[in-house]
């Protein structure tokens, strides 16, 4: 257990170094949060109510999905697969840890580092800037965070796959790509889910990238409450578990691979 | 060809102290750097690392803007002439590529021809001929991302030569090359200068480059220049230490000499450590004779490399 | 004029090279070219979805909303695909390969543009095209010559204005390597902006991007011209012909910042 707590400790700290970067990610989350947010203000002006959001849940959907996709880090995590293709990644397998749980605990200390320094500043600018819907009830809070780890383990879960396509793949950044922009749009990162026709609606809604943002958005809004809201948790950490499990089965077979053709 | 006078470059750097507050430093990193290569000629420039060296030949290419003093290299001044003194040059870094990496090597030397603007002719007389003495013929068509080290670097030079520049910058072309491609590169080397007059200024931390090319070299360290003159000659200039090695009729405990020590021994060999400036291996000689009969003898240069290694050190001062 | 001429021939063999160089990545560059078609489709499908709810935003039909994401999309993706790698200007720095540059006899910002085509924008290019081909389909412009030329000065002139704000932001990087995100926040910030009518963000933000980064001259003001649509905001519809204006002193501005980059990183090679 303390392997993992020390791989942890070190996967936020790698990040702090790049003090500047992490400035200015902060700075570009908020000015299109800013921009986000007037285009969705625009249509919650004319219409006060779509899919079960009035303007200022619209503006906190917009505001909390900017801060959190740095949390769950949808965007571009390649850091596994930059250790396969190099063949760097058979040091890692070859540690007494195992090697699903110590990426997962360095994406966890990474996850609090930009919960800390991308998440919260620019969250709280867009609280300035705008009318946001905040929760009072500590409860709503634990529920929001309990939440938030989830996404971020459903994030990785799914992220640590395509990773490891690099494994059959020498050239991985296309896949990468792909993924992640489709994902993007999937998670309701560009249009909250709720919003979609119904039948779009409901499938995505199905899918496992709405556990990713949708889902707690909509703890954070009060949306899920109850019975509900444990149905919320449940739902996220189920596609967390069957993710990960088939993360464990294709890293089998790469190694298997691996040892059958000695990289 | 290539002239520094007062050479001097300063830095700002910015160092974190404390949470927040950030430290305000200048650091001089070339500080009246002088000397003066001419035409033909093949100078070695080493010193340390961070001694200044690579600030200095960036000043000399035109890259960085000197803080002040004087350069002038092909007749230009590089910071503020370029674009006219990058087709008067030719520069090769080690460590950095010149070529394209996902193209054959062909394309690159014929992308180079279009931005240096080599008339065709000319192009392809230079490329036969430095393909052949470089020996380029089996991996002209090869990506140069799989070719080796030491192929690299001779396409590096090609790249570099094709423009038929007056003077060639040479950023550790040796590094990492296992013993043939080395050899190779500096047969090369040797024969460019050799035959077509090209000045070249080299930069290298393996020093055998230095003695087997450059006739000269200047050594700087904390942006000053602390010996500029002959390769052969810097030995007796920093008063080295050579040793006697002498092979006596029998053996017997380490001689007492007045000027110079005994060292080491093993049986009837012993070795005698003295410095040049206190007295001569004649004097020597007769002293141990005195004292035993002496059957073979030689003497041991100190090597280039023991001697740059004192200068870097401040143990030897110049005589 | 002649100087001209060659610099052309040379910026064609870069470029052509990097396109050999890409073409031996050939799932990699189908993939990516996917992606580009997938972003593209989902700022758009963001778009249907609020259509969805509305019929206008902001004063605008859906079909006109698509005309200026159409417009804007494309002089995005031609700059992007022309002078995208200054993205990866501050990584050059860092790794020294920025030197190269210097020790050629070309202009380094024309070296960094010319060493590689990001030709995955096309995809871009391409579904933007898409989407002002349903506009068009669905609007009935009344068109002038006026208006006609209108659509290809708009074009040319917005590609120009992103331009100079991506080489004027990227120039940064000769200041500092590690603020790449925030020129992320006015190139592609910019691309978000300009697909949107710009009356519906807020006033201040709106100052700020007709006057101070001159985004509303892209696409908003042209569109404003050839559609025939009063401005309720700022200014004339008339100001659609100040784009090319706008547009030369933005690439002005934008090449005395990079040539002061540059200045700043030979005196301080950092």
């Amino acid at each position: 257990m303390r392997a993992y707590w020390e791989t942890a400790v070190r996967g936020y700290r790698r990040y702090a170094t790049y003090r500047g970067a992490t400035l200015a990610g902060a700075f570009t989350n908020t000015v299109f949060g800013v921009m986000r947010g007037y285009v969705l203000l625009a249509l919650l002006e004319a219409r006060p109510h779509v899919g079960g959001y009035d303007a200022s849940d619209a503006l906190t959907y917009v505001w909390l999905t900017q801060a959190m996709i740095m949390i769950t880090y949808l965007w571009g995590w390649n850091e596994l697969a930059l250790r396969i293709v190099s063949g760097d990644v058979a040091v890692d397998l070859s540690r007494p840890i195992d090697f699903q749980g110590y990426w997962l605990a360095g994406d966890l200390g990474r996850a609090l580092f930009h919960a800390i320094f991308r998440g919260i500043p620019p969250f709280l600018l867009g609280g300035l800037l705008f009318a946001l819907h905040i929760p009072i009830d500590p409860r709503r809070w634990l529920a929001f965070i309990a939440s938030l780890v989830l996404a971020t383990v459903l994030s990785f879960s799914l992220r640590f796959i395509v990773n490891l396509s690099a494994f059959w793949l020498l050239d991985y950044r296309g896949i990468l790509n792909v993924t992640t922009l489709t994902w993007t749009f999937l998670a309701g990162f560009v249009i909250p889910l709720n919003f979609l026709p119904e039948g779009p609606r409901a499938v995505l809604e199905a899918l496992p990238f709405a556990g990713i943002l949708q889902v707690p958005v909509d703890v954070f809004l009060g949306k899920r409450l109850g019975l509900d809201l444990l149905g919320a948790l449940v739902f996220q950490a189920a596609w967390a578990a069957a993710l990960l499990l088939a993360g464990r089965l294709l890293l089998a077979a790469a190694v298997r691979r691996l040892v059958v053709q000695g990289g | 060809m290539i002239e520094a006078d007062d050479l001097r470059k300063t830095f700002t750097v910015y160092r974190r102290a404390g949470r927040l507050r950030r430290e305000r430093r200048l650091v001089t990193a070339v500080d009246g750097v002088s000397f003066a290569v001419g035409p033909g000629e093949m100078v070695g420039y080493i010193g340390p690392n961070g001694a200044g060296k690579s600030t200095t030949i960036k000043m000399l290419t035109g890259i960085l803007v000197p803080s002040s003093g004087k350069v002038s290299v092909a007749g230009l001044a590089p910071a503020r002439r370029r674009t006219e003194l990058a087709r008067r040059i030719g520069v090769v870094f080690g460590n950095r590529s010149l070529l394209w990496w996902d193209l054959p090597l062909r394309d690159s030397f014929e992308l180079l021809r279009h931005i240096y603007r080599v008339p065709a002719a000319q192009y392809r007389g230079r490329l036969a001929e430095l393909g052949e003495l470089l020996d380029l013929g089996p991996f002209m068509d090869t990506p140069v991302r799989q070719l080796s080290l030491g192929q690299r670097m001779r396409g590096e030079l090609t790249a570099a030569l094709l423009h038929a520049p007056k003077v060639l910058f040479l950023d550790e072309p040796t590094v990492g090359l296992d013993i043939v491609s080395k050899a190779r590169v500096r047969d090369f080397l040797a024969e460019l200068n050799r035959e077509r007059g090209v000045t070249v200024l080299l930069t290298t931390h393996d020093l055998s480059d230095i003695e087997r090319l450059c006739p000269r070299m200047v050594i700087i360290d904390h942006g000053k220049v602390l010996y500029d003159g002959g390769t052969v000659e810097i030995a007796a200039r920093f008063g080295g230490e050579r040793t006697l090695v002498v092979d006596l009729a029998e053996s017997r405990p380490p001689l007492r000499l007045a000027r110079g020590s005994v060292v080491r021994t093993d049986g009837p060999r012993q070795w005698i450590k003295f410095r040049s400036d206190e007295t001569t291996a004649a004097t020597l000689i007769a002293a141990v004779s005195e004292q035993a009969q002496l059957v073979d003898l030689s003497i041991e240069e100190p090597s280039i490399e023991e001697v740059v290694r004192r200068v870097y050190t401040g143990e030897a001062v110049p005589a | 004029m002649a100087e001209r001429l060659a610099q052309l021939t040379t910026y064609r063999r870069l470029a052509g090279a990097s396109i050999r160089a890409r073409a031996q990545y050939r799932l990699t560059f189908a993939l990516d070219f996917a992606a580009q078609f997938v972003a593209g489709l989902s700022d758009f499908l963001a778009i249907l979805v609020i259509f969805h709810h509305l019929p206008q935003l902001g004063g605008w039909s859906l079909p006109e909303v698509a005309f200026l994401y159409g417009m804007a999309g494309i002089s995005f993706a031609l700059t992007d695909l022309w002078i995208g790698q200054l993205d990866t200007l501050g990584q050059m720095i860092r790794l020294g390969t920025f030197d190269v540059f210097l020790v050629r006899p070309l202009g380094s910002l024309f070296q960094v543009v010319a060493s590689e085509l990001q030709l995955k924008r096309l995809a871009k290019a391409g579904q933007a095209a898409a989407v002002l081909a349903y506009a068009l389909a669905n609007l009935h412009i009344a068109w002038s010559p006026a208006r006609i030329l209108m659509v290809a000065v708009a074009i040319g002139s917005g590609a120009a204005i992103f331009s100079g704000v991506w080489i004027a932001g990227s120039a940064i990087s000769f200041w500092t390597t590690d603020v790449q995100e925030i020129v992320n926040s006015f190139t592609y910030g910019g691309s978000f902006l300009t697909s949107y009518p710009i009356n519906i963000f807020g006033a201040w933000t709106r100052r700020l991007l007709a006057f101070v980064v001159p985004m509303a001259f892209v696409a908003y003001y042209p569109s404003l011209f050839i559609l025939g649509k009063p401005d309720a905001v700022i200014g004339q519809p008339a100001l659609a012909f100040a784009s090319p204006l706008i547009a030369g002193l933005t690439l002005l501005a934008a090449a005395a910042v990079w040539r002061s980059g540059v200045r700043h990183y030979r005196s301080t090679g950092s």
